[in-house]
């Protein structure tokens, strides 16, 4: 009885394309943005933002990059490690050339530059569907990888091939380097993760995402009623290689600090945020951060458990993480296919009839 | 004959024989493939799983031994006996076959009709799922795989065509186990591509290939050839598990070569079999002469991560459904 | 009722009825079609007149469908020439044929399901809409308004159809009755100046076909929008249709108004039948 839309009549289509058409879920919208940018930032310690806050804001920027390709316009993707990747040494080569310019924009240049490498890594898409696009997109991820492996430019030819984040300062306050404190790291990632589900949501709910989801249904039909699938699929390469390469960058610079291209960005990256977005639900982006919180909570909350609680080494609680996350892949694509956010779908469902069950 | 152009030839042998080793890994996905419509990412991570499997039973290990020791505060190790490859063989056998049972009574009965994606996503989680298993089980350190296969470059072969190529060339360096492992998986693609075409089951793998309905009305129970075709990739999985980790040691990196036969498959076609045959050789040779003409000495090396998946590619701008695969006409 | 060969491409005239029914529109000259070594479509040449409703019959395996794809542009013929507007139309992407105002229906249902239909329709106002990435990332001034004037035009569309009520409705949830229909209103929303529909009123009972019949006529009635359709009833051919190309194993093997078609030895041995009275 609280949650309920009888009586709530739109009267224009403006109103009726709103992102919360339900009371409810806009209040509750923007009490979580209240508690996002007026409350955490103060209570917020290091190791909640090391932990756990900052790298599910990154995931959910990555994530949210990743369902746009592949949950909306159903271009299988498994190169998101390589992306990231451009982002992060994109922003890396920018801060160390351009040292004076603010680190905001050199996050968004290098979703920019990571844009233009998805828009020509997408073109074989124009031929190639289904695994055997999926296939192309690893022929990138390991592309990439060796690239910024061998090509010494790219780490300014230091003898580790590591690359560093110098200290970067936005209005005063360091936010990348070991000196920056966790509020302003988490403000930054809050910063972009804001600014992309924004701008996610227009896109979606406009032609283009439409055009994107046409093409992901039926992308003959699609073709045949007027949707361009050149532009379509590019730009959907493009969008979200912007949004992966701002996850990159932010993961190098603001989180680790130092990253090694094989180990941060590899394949299992690839992998990584592809079980978010299965597990959130393809093609949402609510469901884009319910995955990214479910994978980066999962592995603390077993960390806790297995060695906290019950004593085992950690290794041995290493290998049940991968038990239990392929266990668990496997249960919802059985289960939920259309994973977590359908599950949140159902449950609101449900209590816009409460107290009656139909 | 100049020690250049041998040394070039001696790339292309190993390139074939790479090539058949791949083929043998791409065979597996075929069949899965082509029987289910699922491509069973998880393929590399079973040839892992099986290599690790035999170790484990050959040495005597006992399963679990590292979380029982951290639940219940014991020390065991090993059961105290070693048990002859053969043998060991035959019992690992066993528990691919149970393995594949499992796999199909509680992942993929339940996805039967799910898209490609989804079913692909399945054998992902799968592979993860698999690996923490095989860790749990046997442990994650490096093991030693020897079944009785010989070892290093043969000196025969090295002596005999020493002569060839004047003073700088020093005979073709052949390694042994590579002889071997190309002879057992060219009996073993024979047999498969016999099985399938002669038999009475491998005609039910192939209805069921085509067609799950028409299969259905037949009579033939599609669980049944699931079982058999996953049991069959558990058979192709633990030769090629053997082969290399005859090479190069039981570990983690075995499961990349499922990354391997991406390529073969890309260009074979996905449901052929003599596709992933031609592909795989044509991988096989493609990638080292490649590395050995242009990587080493222009690109500082280590091209070998990333031509095939190019070659593949380039490939399939050109024939979207591989050399063999069948022509995909839209219809609307 | 006129006879083809009679009529100068370029004239018009009223129908029995008033309507007005002007030059040639689509002219199909030649068309052979082939899948390897199968010819799908043998030397084939028909038109299409403005305003008219024209009905392309025939056995199953015809080729009709083909013939629309080709007109579609999705499949490019090995030989002929398909004049659009009096002027040949080069190999032209589907979705630029799409762009000058060709919308089709489906034999089998194509329409997007992970999407609603409203949003379904709406993909049909693509002509229209031509905001660009950057706007519509920002959801700003042209994005936005064209978005609101086109969900008005998409409204109208809905309400013509009587769909009301399931505009909100993801389309896999719908029947197939309805699943039709929606897919009319997809193509009616790119306000087409040729409408093609294939097998609309399949798998439909009575009173269903007669819905159908009726906003077909109105179509053709209220937005003069020329329709060509492929059609097994015959009751609803020789109704609605103001001429009937018909087609069998890839060959034309009649062409002409429907009581032409009707009695046409041809036709009635290799589609038709007798009837036993």
């Amino acid at each position: 009885m609280f949650y309920r839309e009888a009586g709530d009549f739109k009267t224009s289509y403006v109103a009726d394309s709103q992102t919360f058409p339900l009371k409810l879920d806009k209040v509750g919208f923007w009490v979580t943005m209240m508690v996002a940018w007026g409350v955490i930032p103060f209570i917020i310690t290091d190791y909640w933002a090391s932990a756990l806050l900052v790298p599910f804001l990154i995931y959910a920027i990555a994530a949210i990059g990743l369902n746009i390709l592949t949950g909306y316009c159903g271009q299988v993707s498994l190169g998101t490690g390589g992306f990231m990747a451009v982002g992060a040494y994109a922003c890396y080569k920018l801060m160390t050339s351009f040292p004076d310019v603010n680190i905001l924009i050199h996050i968004l240049l290098s979703g920019g530059i990571t844009a233009a490498v998805g828009t020509a890594f997408g073109l074989p898409s124009l031929r190639i569907k289904g695994f055997y696009l999926a296939v192309a997109t690893l022929a990138a991820q390991f592309f990439l990888v060796w690239l910024f492996n061998k090509v010494s430019w790219f780490y300014n030819y230091s003898a580790s091939g590591q690359i560093n984040a110098p200290e970067r300062l936005v209005a005063g306050f360091a936010v990348t380097g070991p000196a920056s404190p966790a509020w302003a790291q988490y403000l930054v990632c809050l910063f972009f993760v804001t600014l992309c589900a924004l701008i996610a949501r227009n896109l979606t709910r406009g032609s283009v995402g439409r055009s994107w989801m046409a093409i992901r249904d039926m992308d003959i039909a699609a073709e045949i009623i007027g949707v361009n699938p050149l532009r379509a699929k590019l730009s959907a390469f493009a969008v979200s290689s912007f949004f992966v390469g701002i996850a990159g960058a932010l993961f190098f610079a603001v989180y680790l600090g130092a990253v090694e291209v094989g180990e941060a960005f590899g394949i299992q990256k690839s992998f990584l945020v592809l079980f978010m977005i299965i597990i959130g639900g393809l093609g949402s982006i609510f469901g884009s951060f319910a995955g990214a919180a479910f994978l980066v909570l999962l592995p603390v909350a077993l960390k806790i458990v297995g060695v906290d609680w019950l004593g085992w080494p950690t290794d041995l609680v290493a290998h049940f993480q991968l038990v239990i996350v392929g266990a668990l892949i496997m249960f919802f694509l059985i289960k939920e296919p259309h994973g977590l956010a359908h599950i949140w779908g159902l449950a609101k469902e449900k209590l816009r009839r409460w107290p009656f069950p139909y | 004959m100049s020690a250049d152009f041998l040394y070039g030839i001696e790339v292309v042998i190993n390139g074939l024989m790479a090539g058949v080793l791949y083929a043998l890994v791409a065979l597996g996905f075929v069949l899965i493939y082509k029987a289910s419509g699922i491509f069973n990412y998880a393929q590399g991570v079973m040839a892992l799983f099986g290599a690790l499997t035999l170790t484990g039973i050959m040495s005597g290990q006992v399963p679990f031994a590292h979380l029982i020791n951290a639940t219940f505060g014991t020390h065991i190790h090993n059961f105290g006996w070693n048990v002859p490859a053969l043998g060991a063989i035959a019992l690992t056998l066993v528990v691919m076959v149970g393995f594949a049972w499992m796999v199909q009574k509680f992942v993929f009965r339940h996805l039967v009709g799910q898209e490609p994606i989804i079913l692909f996503m399945a054998t992902i989680g799968l592979a993860y799922f698999l690996e923490g298993m095989g860790d749990l089980m046997w442990g994650s350190d490096i093991k030693k795989l020897d079944v009785g296969l010989p070892q290093g470059g043969s000196r025969w072969i090295e002596d005999i065509t020493a002569g060839l190529g004047g003073d700088d060339f020093y005979g073709f360096f052949i390694d042994k186990l590579d002889m071997v492992a190309t002879l057992v998986a060219a009996i073993l693609v024979i047999s498969l591509v016999m099985f399938s075409q002669y038999t009475k089951q491998g005609r039910a793998m192939r209805a069921v290939a085509d067609d799950h309905q028409a299969a259905l009305s037949v009579g033939i129970s599609l669980n049944y050839i699931w079982i058999l075709v996953w049991s069959l990739a558990g058979l192709v999985a633990l030769v090629a598990g053997i082969m290399w980790g005859a090479k190069s040691g039981v570990q983690f990196s075995l499961s990349l070569i499922a990354l391997k036969a991406l390529p073969v498959l890309m260009l074979g076609g996905f449901t052929s079999i003599p596709g992933a045959i031609v592909g795989g050789l044509i991988i096989g040779v493609g990638e080292k002469l490649f590395e050995y003409l242009i990587g080493a000495p222009f690109l500082g090396g280590a091209t070998e991560n990333w031509f095939a998946y190019v070659l593949a590619l380039i490939f399939l701008v050109f024939r979207p459904q591989g050399l063999f695969g069948e022509k995909i006409i839209e219809r609307v | 009722m006129l006879e083809n060969q009679t009529l100068a491409p370029s004239d018009g005239y009223v129908t029995a009825d008033g309507r007005q029914i002007g030059g040639v529109m689509m002219d199909l000259r030649n068309i052979t079609l082939r899948f390897g070594g199968v010819e799908a479509i043998k030397d084939i040449s028909f038109d299409i007149r403005e305003g008219e409703i024209r009905a392309i019959i025939g056995p199953n395996g015809a080729g009709k469908s083909s013939m629309l794809n080709v007109i579609s542009g999705f499949y490019v013929p090995q030989e002929g020439e398909v004049w659009f507007n009096g002027t040949k139309r080069p190999p032209t992407k589907p979705y630029q044929v799409a762009r000058q105002g060709i919308a089709r229906t489906f034999q089998n249902i194509a329409l997007f399901e992970g999407m609603s239909v409203l949003d379904n329709v709406m993909t049909g106002r693509l002509r229209q809409m031509s905001s660009g990435l950057f706007s519509q990332a920002l959801w700003w001034g042209k994005a936005q308004t064209e978005e609101v004037e086109n969900r008005a035009a998409v409204e109208r569309i809905i309400d013509f159809l009587e769909i009301q009520s399931i505009r909100k409705t993801p389309v896999g949830r719908l029947p197939y009755g309805l699943k039709k229909r929606v897919e009319l209103a997809r193509a009616l929303a790119a306000e087409p100046h040729l409408l093609l529909l294939d097998e609309p009123m399949a798998g439909m009972n009575v009173e269903e076909k007669e819905d159908m019949s009726r906003f077909i006529l109105d179509v053709n009635d209220e937005f003069g929008t020329t329709i060509a359709l492929i059609e097994h009833d015959m009751g609803v051919v020789m109704d609605l249709s103001d001429r009937v190309v018909v087609m069998d194993y890839g060959r034309k093997i009649g062409d002409g108004t429907p009581e032409e078609v009707r009695n046409n030895e041809a036709v009635i041995d290799a589609y038709l039948g007798v009837s036993h009275d």
